[in-house]
């Protein structure tokens, strides 16, 4: 806009009783305060960009860590990610056009706006909740074998391939497989590898009463005649392993990304699992994803750190919506404090324009 | 009404700014133009991502390059516009934009000699 053409001398405007930005003390903190923010941003990444690139282990890869969408099976690589972004973007869009809307003094448009402002970050909220649950449980889980071991597979164009696989190589289970194994360790179920496959028995009967403790709640117990029929079927399950699955190895200038492992090579593979390396999704210790704990550490700590942005800026623009909508603004006279807040919802998106680049794409 | 502390006239982000119905069809085009080009940077990227595979060429490291451009591009869209820093007085501009580049570019170049320096300790003594 052209709205600085003023015959202000350097004397009269930097000679006190006016600001020489030309904006308000209340806008003026906001940006100091955003800049301060954007180090701390930019402090977190950089530390990111730092570990990651001083690790000489393969670094996951965002498109292959983030590739499900809520409700569906198969793969969508990144799209959700995007999906988030967009709908930041859009939300910032809204935020803007109240901010336009309040210098036309127009307060049904503000009102509008930032009620769909509101909504977008609400929806960007819930959708990282999401997006975390699903990084925390993972998607089957994984181990490291403990010795070095030599094994026969295909590759993705189903030509046979022998792999030599170090001591340490992380060795992925399907989604299916890793989940039953997961609730078998958690139930304490007796877990056996036979020919090629995994079988499950179970420590518990159909009703889920645990045998161990079978004799102590025997007694007022409406089953309690379920000793008879304690004998459940143990749940077989073909054993079907991924290597590389979120990291590319290239030999021979082949992409060697998610090969399939099953049979009795599988098995090898599960008899050689090192003793406590099996992790299922993520937390601060240990992740499935990579070998470097940091990398859940980062993720979490700075899209944790961000989304906590999103709910400040969420909560601040209800707070502004409401006061628009009873009016203090029109009382006011002016309608700056939109123009503020938008400064920081603004701000908000900007960070996760950075972090969507360097955690999810590069 | 709050007592102003900004005094300037014609300063259209001053507390009193106003602009009229025709104004604002111009600046809401605008806007709705950046909102097109953002969406469409981001859908490169997402296709560009999942398009082009990761591997130790000269090629992915174009890519990178770019990624970082396009995101470079849609943060001064965002800076520029929506948080309208383009249209502020200059002195204002430089107030913000200078000493956070300043800082950030230090921190980049300090990121990179350490992190490579790490990576060498590791490669060597692992």
């Amino acid at each position: 806009m052209s709205g600085h053409v003023e015959a202000i001398s350097k004397e009269q405007l930097w000679g006190g009783g006016r600001s020489p930005f030309g904006i308000s003390y209340g806008k003026m903190m906001m940006w100091y305060f955003l800049v301060s923010d954007a180090l701390t941003f930019g402090g977190l990444l950089t530390a990111y960009g730092v570990i990651r690139h001083g690790s000489s282990d393969a670094w996951p890869v965002g498109e292959q860590v983030f590739e499900s969408l809520p409700g569906l099976h198969g793969s969508y690589p990144l799209i959700y990610v995007a999906l988030m972004t967009f709908i930041l973007i859009i939300s910032s869009v809204t935020m803007v056009l109240a901010v336009e809307a309040g210098h036309r003094m127009d307060q049904r448009g503000v009102i509008k706006w930032m009620g769909y402002t509101v909504l977008g970050g609400l929806f960007f909220l819930s959708s990282q909740a999401w997006e975390w649950s699903h990084f925390i449980h993972g998607s089957g889980g994984g181990f490291q074998i403990s010795a070095p071991i030599s094994v026969n597979a295909t590759d993705d164009h189903g030509a046979p391939i022998t792999m030599n696989l170090k001591g340490g190589t992380w060795v992925h289970m399907t989604s299916d497989l890793g989940h039953a194994y997961e609730h078998a360790l958690d139930h304490g179920d007796k877990i056996d590898v036979h020919n090629g496959k995994l079988i499950i028995t179970s420590a518990h009967d159909e009703h889920g009463h645990d045998h161990s403790h079978a004799d102590a709640h025997a007694t007022g117990d409406a089953h309690a005649g379920h000793e008879a029929h304690a004998e459940v079927a143990p749940q077989v399950f073909d054993l079907d392993l991924v290597l590389n699955k979120y990291t590319l190895e290239h030999v021979n200038g082949k992409d060697l990304r998610k090969i399939h492992v099953t049979g009795a090579e599988a098995q090898k593979l599960m008899d050689n699992m090192s003793a406590n390396s099996i992790v299922f999704g993520a937390n601060m210790q240990k992740n499935e994803y990579a070998i470097q704990q940091q990398y859940a550490n980062f993720f979490f700590f700075i899209t944790g750190f961000h989304g906590f942005h999103v709910l400040q800026g969420v909560i601040i623009n209800l707070i502004v919506f409401l006061m628009a909508y009873r009016g203090v603004f029109e009382r006011r006279g002016h309608y700056e404090m939109v123009e503020k807040v938008g400064l920081f919802w603004h701000f908000v998106d900007l960070v996760w324009v950075f972090v969507f680049t360097f955690y999810y794409l590069v | 009404m709050l007592e102003r502390d900004d005094l300037i006239v014609n300063d259209k982000y001053s507390t009193d700014a106003r602009h009229s119905e025709e104004e604002g069809k111009v600046i809401r085009k605008k806007l709705y133009m950046v909102t097109v080009i953002l969406t469409v940077i981001t859908i490169v990227e997402i296709f560009m991502g999942v398009y082009f595979k990761r591997n130790a060429t000269f090629t992915w490291e174009a890519i990178k390059l770019t990624f970082i451009l396009l995101t470079l591009v849609k943060a001064a869209y965002i800076v520029l516009i929506f948080m309208h820093l383009g249209e502020e007085r200059k002195n204002l501009k430089y107030v913000i934009l200078l000493p956070y580049a300043l800082f950030i570019l230090y921190l980049i170049f300090i990121g990179i000699y350490e992190g490579l320096s790490v990576q060498e300790l590791n490669n060597t003594f692992r």
